[in-house]
């Protein structure tokens, strides 16, 4: 099938602000949105800029606002886009080129909730033991790949772009709730920041926009009642 | 513009192997880690199934089992004292992945939860064990987020983005730098450092069909490559037998460690017929090998090139909980619920056994008698130790880059502590700079992406599971040519701000020159072991054969030498399964 591609464009050498390029391209309708922005850079224009790697919804990179929503361009597939797709970089970002945004501000809140386990004390030998249970309470937060779809879905976040942001919520989550980790108290210091979890408004924008399934706001509730009420409760 | 770095080490690539590098590494040295994406973009978070290792926690178990299995999975070609090596430290490293915070899956009492997976058994061969220690089917993710966690838990210093284009030796031959592009402004970085460690991956690009990423164009080999260095056996290709159909993205080995079954067109559990004794479970060469016979039988679905994947009887809790991801690959690709479903699949380019040639401490050689490139390291698919040989078993490249992406960054930082620093060549970047330079301004007759699936679809119908001299050969002809078209490709993008075109032709370039490598290995070896099956050369021949191939370039030249086999804890037998 035939699809009218919209691709925001931004050549950072060349323009003052960004346009809309429009390209044809022929599919197939199992085809991704990621295989339709190939054809348009290897057939058409190769400066087309846009970040991808594992084409399988696994690595991250190639996180983009897709007919309005945000996405992976590999986990999208032509059959569900419409008549045109329109794709456009992740917004409140600074933007580098075309779909390619700096993300390093990004990964600055990331590494503000001390993504990692805390814990001295080690086992003589062998590992520690987890129950099934204590390993299932964090599971899902488990899954996040920095991807920065749900960051960048939160109206929150649009208004106050100091705003921690749903995806270093949920790489917190993931230690604040493993029983092996000693240091919720440290995160959740972090957390309770003017610009941390209170600036969540369970919009949900984050749940739909994660790739990963991601229960974003659930997990984002449990921080928040673990501030109030103590981790235990 | 020109920028200069000084660190004790460098690490190029930041996948498992050179995250476990770099926290060793900086221990004892003053670390920079580069790579071309994030980090955690990096391949080894598509890992699925799990990562190898005789705990024992479900099923008596033993390290020698493990050496055992793996030696055989090789086909007799890996080297035995480096198995055993990886097989005895498995085990502690997956403690200290345990203690660095992987939340693995846990057993009812709370251990590390283990799986079956295809070719690992008890008592040398026996029935299937449950080695595999896995995180749902995202175990590779789990490690790669762990390790970076770590790196930032040390505060690893990372320049995240920078393309490597080439490797600086001193003038007597020491490892000295690199020369990297950084993609956001394309200037070039010239790093001056005292031990240099190679982690960037494979090279599965060179196939149509595969599960690799798109950045996995073995920029590492090529660059080695292209300095002289040689690499070993690289006519070893892994095809994984259960990619989905037309796409190449992996369905996990775990699928049928949990119990789902391959069946052809007549609903038949087809490996019954090859591997009697572990079946669907038997190692990857041969199932892949089974289904392509299969297919050529006639059996295939719909008589179709791909076989069915059948999941349906384990059952919706099995499925959703450690199959969790190849179901959602099903339900997002396919549009199938493989808990009522089968799946199809079909063989997919997978891993390389073959690589930079190295010691079991990650040192790099510059021959087949084994003298190093000294300060010069490698670790992870990039390397070829050898521990995988012939065929690699299902986990292994998991405990091979954590075992050995330690060991090289351990050996880096001593070295470094021993050494001091070796001079930069007369000249470093200034052969990139003219290189990027042409090739901005060349105005030529073809475009990367046509080479480049051309240059897929040869490799795949000649170099793939099956092989013969005939097809060989005639992609080995057109691989030249393809080589001198890719000298003249038009870059469209002329800027300097992350232009990702030049880079993707250069990648290509790197790709055609491991594919001519890789079909010159395979054209040479008349016999099949492994994942290297000749319909010319039928049977293993150790006669002639136990030997590890060497191939380097000389004056635009391929030249073959042998090394061999260190065997000694198992004398090759005849396989199977």
């Amino acid at each position: 099938m035939r699809i009218k591609m919209r691709i925001r464009r931004f050549n950072p050498e060349a323009d003052s602000k960004p346009w809309w390029g429009e390209y044809w391209v022929d599919v197939e309708e199992s085809d991704r949105v990621l295989d339709a922005l190939h054809q348009v850079k290897w057939y058409q224009d190769g400066a087309l800029t846009l970040r991808r790697s594992c084409a399988h919804g696994i690595c991250g990179s190639d996180a983009m606002v897709i007919n309005g929503r945000n996405a992976l361009a590999c986990k999208v597939l032509m059959q569900d886009v419409g008549d045109v797709c329109q794709v456009e970089p992740l917004r409140n970002m600074p933007l580098i080129k075309d779909l390619v945004v700096d993300m390093e501000p990004f990964f600055a809140k990331y590494r503000a909730v001390l993504p990692y386990l805390i814990n001295d004390n080690l086992p003589a030998s062998g590992e520690r033991y987890q129950s099934q249970e204590a390993r299932a309470r964090y599971d899902d937060t488990t899954k996040c790949i920095l991807c920065a779809a749900c960051t960048t879905s939160c109206p929150s976040f649009w208004a106050n772009e100091d705003y921690i942001g749903p995806a270093a919520i949920v790489q917190a989550h993931r230690f604040i709730f493993d029983d092996r980790d000693d240091a919720a108290d440290l995160r959740l210091r972090v957390l309770n920041d003017v610009d941390g979890v209170w600036r969540c408004r369970t919009v949900f924008n984050c749940v739909q926009a994660c790739p990963r399934e991601i229960d974003v706001t659930r997990a984002i509730g449990e921080v928040k009642l673990a501030l109030l009420n103590g981790l235990n409760e | 513009m020109i920028h200069t770095h000084k660190f004790e080490t460098i690490v190029v690539g930041a996948g498992g192997a050179g995250l476990m590098a770099a926290l060793y590494a900086s221990q004892g040295s003053d670390t920079a880690v580069l790579t071309k994406l994030y980090p955690t973009r990096s391949h080894t978070g598509t890992a699925q199934g799990g990562i190898g290792a005789a705990l024992g926690n479900l099923d008596e178990d033993r390290a020698e089992w493990h050496t055992f299995d793996t030696i055989k999975g090789s086909d007799y070609l890996a080297d035995q004292d480096a198995v055993d090596i990886m097989c005895q430290e498995a085990v502690n490293v997956i403690y200290e992945l345990e203690h660095m915070g992987l939340p693995f899956d846990r057993t009812p009492e709370g251990k590390i939860a283990q799986r079956p997976f295809g070719g690992h058994t008890s008592n040398f061969g026996e029935k299937p064990v449950r080695r595999a220690c896995h995180a749902a089917d995202r175990t590779g993710h789990m490690i790669l987020q762990t390790l970076y966690q770590q790196c930032i838990a040390r505060n690893v210093r990372f320049f995240d983005e920078f393309h490597v284009l080439d490797l600086l030796l001193s003038a007597d031959g020491q490892a000295t730098g690199v020369i990297a592009y950084e993609i956001d402004t394309g200037d070039l970085h010239v790093f001056h450092g005292k031990a240099l460690i190679f982690s960037t991956g494979g090279f599965g690009r060179i196939w149509e069909i595969t599960s690799n990423a798109h950045s996995l164009t073995g920029d590492g080999p090529a660059i080695a490559l292209h300095k002289g260095l040689p690499l070993e056996d690289m006519e070893f290709f892994q095809f994984h037998p259960t990619g989905i159909y037309k796409m190449g993205i992996l369905i996990t080995e775990g699928v049928r460690g949990e119990g789902g079954i391959l069946r052809n067109r007549d609903g038949e559990r087809f490996m019954e017929r090859y591997a009697p004794n572990l079946k669907d479970l038997a190692s990857r060469d041969v199932v892949s090998r089974a289904i392509y016979l299969e297919v050529r039988d006639n059996k295939g679905i719909d008589g179709g090139r791909y076989v069915h994947l059948d999941a349906t009887h384990l059952g919706r809790q099995v499925v959703e909980t450690k199959l969790e991801d190849s179901a959602e690959f099903c339900r997002t690709y396919l549009g199938i619920d493989p808990a009522v479903e089968p799946m199809p699949v079909q063989p997919t380019a997978h891993y390389a056994m073959g690589g930079i040639p190295t010691n079991v401490d990650g040192e790099v050689q510059r021959n087949a008698s084994g003298a190093v490139v000294p300060g010069f390291y490698a670790a992870g698919e990039v390397a070829c130790v050898s521990v995988h040989g012939a065929n690699r078993l299902g986990t292994n490249s998991l405990v091979d880059l954590v075992v050995f992406g330690k060991r090289a960054g351990k050996a880096a930082a001593a070295y470094c502590q021993q050494n001091d620093w070796a001079e930069l060549p007369a000249e470093t970047w200034q052969p990139v700079q003219a290189m990027l330079q042409r090739m901005m301004d060349k105005d030529g007759q073809y475009n990367a992406a046509d080479l480049r699936a051309e240059m897929q679809s040869l490799m795949m119908d000649n170099v793939g599971v099956f092989r013969t001299e005939e097809g060989i050969q005639s992609a080995l002809n057109r691989v030249r040519e393809l080589q001198e078209c890719a000298q003249d490709i038009t870059v469209m993008d002329k800027g300097k701000r992350f232009n990702t075109d030049i880079l993707e032709a250069i990648e290509l370039q790197n790709l055609l020159d491991l594919a001519e490598v890789t079909a010159a290995s395979a054209l040479a070896r008349q016999e099949s072991r492994g994942a290297h099956s000749r319909e010319d050369f039928k049977a293993r021949d150790d006669e002639n054969w136990l030997t590890h191939t060497y191939a380097s370039k000389v004056d635009g030249k391929i030249n073959l030498e042998y090394a061999p086999v260190n065997i000694t804890i198992h004398n090759p037998e005849e396989r199977t399964y």
